[in-house]
């Protein structure tokens, strides 16, 4: 099937097999790889990416269930060589270790944080429920996620957004 | 003022590491394309114990975009056995282990074809299409059926089902008192049996492997603890020469002893791609990884200690069955010899005998997984300190202080013939008691026993110690393991005055590039940025003993440290030559040489640089100013931390929920505090998720139940505690650098705190155990047993001396 | 892991899913959000001839309001239901229900009618409709029916659904005013529950007028607890009379045994469970 998918501001058209995965359309066929595979259950969350704005676990979609989507992946949220400020907090707050639950948690945390711009320490818990991580205890990616959150307050509106990946999510939540 | 005003050492520097995983710039073995790759997918039997009576790969082979259809047989000639390093005793059994069934399978996940193809689609297709006719043989599941006469047999050529007895008994070591003795003679004695369940290890990256076989050598990169020790095992079991392999572990997610194994799947893609002479890939699914990648624990213990009525220990015994699975593995064998030396903890027994029995069954192997033996051994001592304490009536605390090693009393030769450097339980006990707020929380308690409140309050206490550092290679060779315990660093002194550390060992979340860089920053002066850390290729770094058992720090750190103090002797007699000095005048401080009592100074960089250029050295000094050491360490570490937990327990649903989680940790002297505080959170986690929540479990006829994450239950950020964390520092007095290591300590001390306290919760209902994981059917059967049993239910006084009957917890 | 080849149409219409369906017989599956599906053919668990996706059918996303009812669409996603005001004010069992579904990133995903038609007995969204008397709007080649939610989940995974129909709309009558608690027993925030239970009830002066109460996962199909019910009308909002009446919930129920819990402790939960979702509902 031929599909058209924006990944991360670009436009891509591609014939692909109507099984294929998206998280494997965006690894194998757009070397995507900073969105990685950890399950098959859909369990884990490593696979997270943003869907017209909203998370996703990429590995329980078709890449044809995209066409004419847009997709942001952990590759599409820094900007001008500014990172997302969720992915400052994740650094800041050594908030990952081996990294690969890493682009999962950030996605989910960026969405989590458009649905609640303050979240309490439960909240962050409870919104990072489908993600899993085997390194950090999540303490510190809490405390990461709710950094963040005070980080992007001041300019929740206008100056997250220059560093948003998609106008598209500034506006998520709704 | 030069970049090293600020100590490197004990600064809370963020990881270099994060830029690439934070930004999806990360090379995991998985993201490697080549030209012309193509992919491996392996069929593995859905039968636990079978004779393979046939397999036809004709459709497969012919399906669009298959090249190659292979089974074991047609291997067997090349594949040689996987290796196990560690015979623990001379008469030890182990049948072949080979990395493709040949005619009979022994565990449910074995791989009995690979299919090679263009696509990993392609290849999955062709696996459905492989047709293998099995006769079933009888399961071998449970130990203690395993070892009782006219049990069925897991490999019948062996004619048991006993791999080894391993034993270590003090008064024959001439390392302290008979046992038997202490037992005779003892005024109390409580007996009990703990179930360590099996685990796996599930880190979070999925194995990979991508083997190029061009270029007249091989070239292996894989999701691998061990790089160093694959190759050398490649060579040894496939007889490809070791110097025509090269392994590289790139980003790797994760491990926890689960990747420190050579595997199957390893072996094949290595021969797959230099029999097709093509780059091949294979990389496992969630569920692939669950069956057949090694998992850990599961042990029967049975302990039996012995005290006078004062509290004073006198003796412990303990006899272990330990399940290795269908196969010895890299150090199957070993894992629980790592806990027999860990029993004893940190108390001053006088009488000690371990007794283990490996034992075959019909499932995946076991091998490593975080703490590795010594866990186990934690557990058992830690809860069974509890039952003591419930025995004697005695405050559980009051108990483990009565008993353990003074801090005046280091160093302290132990029942088993270690010697602890160093330690201060005390100063970690006291700590960890003000910050809980111990004495409140049991007043909180009695109020709730009192109350009959239906959710109930419980404390469990874990005051823990390990052994790591692994290893004196003396030690290993004593206990016949395969290899050595050393470790390598080599510095490279560039002409621009960077650095290039190459490391043996071999990171996969560690933060090894941002501690190392910190360490050789703060030794020789330079700039932290300046320094780029070299590891986990065997090409650039060619010795290393590899990343576990907490080693890496006080093992491959002290090298660090020995390599940069190399770097600087040569780099203080350049100076004293180019500042036409003596070298005894020469000081060194903050990355400058200067003559004492003048203002006369040159620059490391500039010595680096003289010494690069060699237009004036002294005579017979060689040019460049690298170095390497190879240190291998003369004691083990011993970490030690008192751990506190309180659960609520709901004893209507059996629902436990950790109200507040305290640990001290003494790790000795820190090199990053974050680095630190993380270890200590992931581990915490996990030994919360042995004592709650994971159990990989079988059916009757062998198959695991639970290999998806959907089943095998790993907490979430929802389900686990803000944890408070702490530190005492008492140095380690075996390395330079007075480090211990934090890898494990976490997953060691955290599972008996927990399951001590959810027993503690309910210990006043008749519940004097609780089997792992605490799961809410378990625990809501045990106190309605406990009620039926009619247990006396008196509230008890604060102090939590639970049923003070004094026989009543004995056995 | 990957799933097998199959066909993929994604039709605009209902009338063309039906055409479809029709067509492919019994190897089609319908996918909504495919958050159950999709898992299930990566494993090789399903191997349909045809996939039909319905996320193409705009015109079953949404909740309206139909008078006494409310009409929600089947592909509406969790999301959507738990933040719709109208499910907020007349349907709040199913509100509080959505919110305990999966994790965030599937119920972006996943939908309502998805989550019914799959009648997984562990599932939290089949109960909520069994207490709420929803009624199903199918339809298929012979046109239009409505099924009540207690003749709609036959088995496990097994509704009254033929292979060639679809579940349009769910018909939810409008409980307002009314009180809602979805009390939810499980091992870890992910894993489904070992037992749920969804309560809803009308207090009317400190009496409790009307109560529904139905089980998840106390038998192959949602089971509505009618005896607590029974026991309940007319009584003071009470922890006495709501302990008294959820000493009935096991009754008529058939919970299984598997490695969480067997049917003794299931059925002690579901009567623990039900005083305490009825005691959160009435804020007793």
């Amino acid at each position: 099937m031929r599909i058209t998918v924006s990944v991360d501001g670009v436009s891509y058209t591609d014939e692909v097999e109507p099984r294929m995965l998206l998280v494997h359309y965006l690894r194998e066929r757009l070397g995507k790889t900073g969105t990685v595979v950890g399950c098959d259950t859909s369990n884990c969350g490593a696979c997270t990416v943003h869907l017209d704005g909203h998370s996703v676990k990429s590995c329980s979609m078709f890449a044809v269930q995209a066409d004419r989507h847009e997709v942001t992946t952990i590759e599409g949220l820094a900007r001008d060589g500014q990172l997302h400020p969720v992915q400052k907090a994740f650094h800041e707050n050594h908030a990952l270790q081996c990294g690969f639950c890493t682009p999962g948690m950030i996605m989910q945390s960026i969405d989590l944080l458009a649905d609640d711009p303050d979240p309490s320490e439960e909240t962050v818990r409870h919104g990072l429920e489908g993600n899993l991580c085997r390194c950090t205890g999540y303490q510190n990616i809490v405390k990461a996620v709710r950094d963040a959150a005070h980080q992007m307050r001041p300019g929740a509106g206008p100056e997250a957004e220059q560093v948003a990946p998609s106008p598209s999510h500034a506006g998520g939540g709704e | 003022m030069t970049a090293t005003a600020e100590p490197e050492i004990g600064r809370a520097r963020l990881r270099k590491e994060d830029a690439r995983l934070i930004t999806g710039d990360t090379r995991w073995t998985d993201n490697i394309q080549m030209a012309g790759m193509l992919h491996m997918a392996v069929l593995r039997s859905p039968m636990a114990h079978a004779k393979i009576t046939g397999i036809d790969v004709t459709a497969a082979a012919a399906m669009p975009g298959v090249l190659l259809v292979l089974t074991g047989e047609d291997v067997a000639a090349e594949q040689g056995s996987l290796p196990c390093a560690w015979p623990i005793t001379e008469d030890m059994l182990a049948p072949p282990a080979p990395s493709l069934a040949v005619d009979e399978v022994n565990f449910a996940g074995e791989g009995v074809a690979v299919v090679i193809a263009r696509s990993d689609y392609e290849a999955h297709d062709a696996l459905a299409a492989i047709d293998v006719e099995y006769d079933e043989l009888p399961v071998v599941l449970d130990m203690e059926a395993a070892v009782a006469d006219g049990a069925d047999l897991v490999h019948p050529d062996l004619g048991t089902n006993k791999s080894a007895t391993w034993v270590f008994d003090s008064a024959e070591a001439g390392t302290g008192a008979d046992v038997d003795q202490a037992i005779a003679d003892a005024e109390v004695t409580v007996t009990r049996t703990f179930r360590q369940q099996r685990l796996i290890p599930a880190f979070m990256e999925p194995r990979s492997v991508v083997v190029d076989p061009g270029g007249g050598s091989i070239t292996m990169w894989s999701a691998t603890q061990v790089p160093h020790i694959l190759r050398w095992m490649l060579a040894a079991v496939l007889g490809i020469p070791e110097h025509k392999v090269r392994v590289i572990a790139p980003d790797v997610g994760g491990g926890f002893g689960g990747k420190l194994q050579v595997t199957p799947e390893e072996v094949l893609t290595l021969l797959v791609a230099r029999r097709l002479g093509k780059p091949v890939k294979w990389t496992e699914s969630r569920t692939e990884s669950m069956l057949s990648a090694h998992h850990g624990r599961d042990q029967i213990q049975q302990l039996t200690v012995t005290a006078r009525r004062d509290g004073t220990v006198t003796g412990l015994k303990v006899d272990l069955l330990a399940d290795m699975g269908a196969y010895l593995r890299l150090v199957t064998p070993g894992v629980p010899i790592l806990g027999a030396f860990m029993f004893n903890a940190i108390y001053k027994f006088p009488a000690y005998r371990f007794t283990c029995v490996n034992v075959f069954t019909n499932k995946v192997p076991t091998d490593a997984y975080r703490g590795a033996g010594r866990p186990e051994a934690t557990f058992a001592i830690e809860r069974l300190m509890d039952e003591l304490a419930v025995e004697l009536g005695m405050e559980p605390m009051e108990l483990r202080r009565k008993n353990w090693i003074k801090h005046e009393e280091f160093p302290f030769t132990t029942v088993c013939g270690l010697t602890y450097d160093s330690g201060n339980y005390e100063a970690a006990t006291d700590r960890a008691m003000e910050l809980f707020g111990y004495d409140e929380l049991r007043q909180e308690q009695a109020r709730r026993r009192e109350s009959g409140d239906p959710v109930q309050l419980g404390i469990g206490i874990s005051t823990f110690t390990e052994m790591c550092g692994l290893a004196p290679s003396r030690v290993l060779g004593s206990l016949r393991y395969g290899a050595g315990g050393w470790e390598h660093a080599a510095i490279r002194m560039l002409p621009t005055g960077k650095v290039e550390l190459i490391t043996g060992t071999s990171p996969h979340g560690q933060g090894h590039e941002t501690a190392w860089s910190q360490i050789v920053a703060d030794r020789l002066g330079v700039p932290f940025e300046d320094v780029e850390v070299l590891h986990g290729d065997t090409q650039s770094s060619h010795k290393g003993m590899d990343s576990y058992g907490s080693r890496s720090l006080a093992v491959g750190g002290t090298a660090i440290v020995l390599a940069a103090d190399k770097v600087l002797a040569k780099a203080r007699t350049l100076a004293a030559h180019l500042m036409e000095c003596s070298e005894s005048d020469v000081e060194f401080a903050s990355g400058q040489f200067s003559v004492r009592g003048t203002g006369t100074s040159t620059a490391l960089g500039d010595v680096v640089l003289a010494a690069h250029v060699a237009h004036n050295l002294p005579d017979g000094m060689e040019p460049g100013m690298d170095a390497e050491c190879t240190f291998d360490p003369t004691n083990f570490s011993f970490p030690h931390g008192t751990h506190l937990c309180a659960t609520e327990v709901d004893t209507e649903t059996g629902a436990v929920k950790i109200r507040s989680y305290v640990c001290v940790d003494d790790i000795g002297e820190v090199v990053n505090p974050l680095i630190v505080e993380g270890q200590v959170h992931g581990g915490l986690a996990q030994g919360i998720a042995q004592a709650l929540f994971e159990e990989a479990v079988h059916d009757e006829s062998g198959t695991l139940t639970t290999a998806t994450l959907a089943d095998y239950l790993l907490p979430s950020a929802a389900d686990l505690p803000h944890f408070t964390t702490d530190r005492t520092v008492t140095p380690a007095d075996s390395n330079p650098l007075g480090v211990k290591g934090v890898g494990e300590a976490g997953t060691i001390a955290s599972t008996p705190a927990v399951v001590n306290a959810v027993i503690d919760a309910v210990r006043h209902l008749g519940v004097d155990d609780v089997e792992m994981p605490c799961t809410p059917m378990r625990v809501w059967k045990a106190v309605h047993q406990g009620k039926e049993r009619g247990v006396p239910t008196t509230p008890v006084a604060a102090g939590g001396l639970g049923s003070i009957d004094a026989q009543g917890g004995a056995e | 892991m990957i799933p097998a080849e199959f066909d993929y149409v994604a039709p605009a219409t209902v009338e063309e899913v039906v055409r479809a369906l029709t067509e492919a017989g019994e190897d089609a599956k319908v996918m909504a959000g495919g958050q159950s599906l999709i898992p299930v053919l990566r494993m090789r668990l399903a191997a349909p001839n045809v996939v039909v996706d319905l996320s193409n059918l705009s015109e079953l996303t949404g909740v309206r309001d139909d008078g006494d009812s409310l009409l929600i669409g089947a592909m509406t996603t969790h999301y959507e239901v738990q933040r719709d005001h109208l499910v907020r004010d007349h349907a709040r069992l199913l509100a509080v229900a959505t919110d305990t579904v999966a994790d965030p990133q599937v119920r972006h995903r996943g939908t309502f009618g998805g989550a019914l038609v799959h009648a997984d007995p562990a599932g939290d969204l089949p109960a909520p409709a069994l207490a709420m008397d929803a009624t199903m709007v199918i339809v298929g080649p012979g046109g239009r029916r409505e099924v009540p939610a207690r003749e709609f989940f036959v088995d496990y995974f097994t509704t009254v659904l033929e292979p060639d129909e679809l579940l349009v709309d769910v018909r939810v009558p409008k409980l307002t005013g009314w009180s809602a608690h979805y009390e939810k027993f499980n091992r870890v925030a992910q894993a489904w529950s070992i037992v749920a239970v969804a309560a809803a009830v009308r207090v009317t002066d400190g009496t409790i007028a009307e109560a529904r109460v139905a089980l998840t996962n106390m038998g192959p199909t949602p089971v509505r607890a009618t005896g607590v019910e029974e026991a309940l009308v007319g009584q003071p909002a009470t922890a006495e009379s709501i302990n008294a009446a959820a000493a009935r919930a096991a009754e008529g129920t058939n919970p299984t045994t598997d490695g969480n819990a067997d049917a003794e402790f299931r059925s002690h939960l579901a009567r623990v469970l039900t005083g305490r979702a009825l005691t959160a509902a009435v804020g007793a």
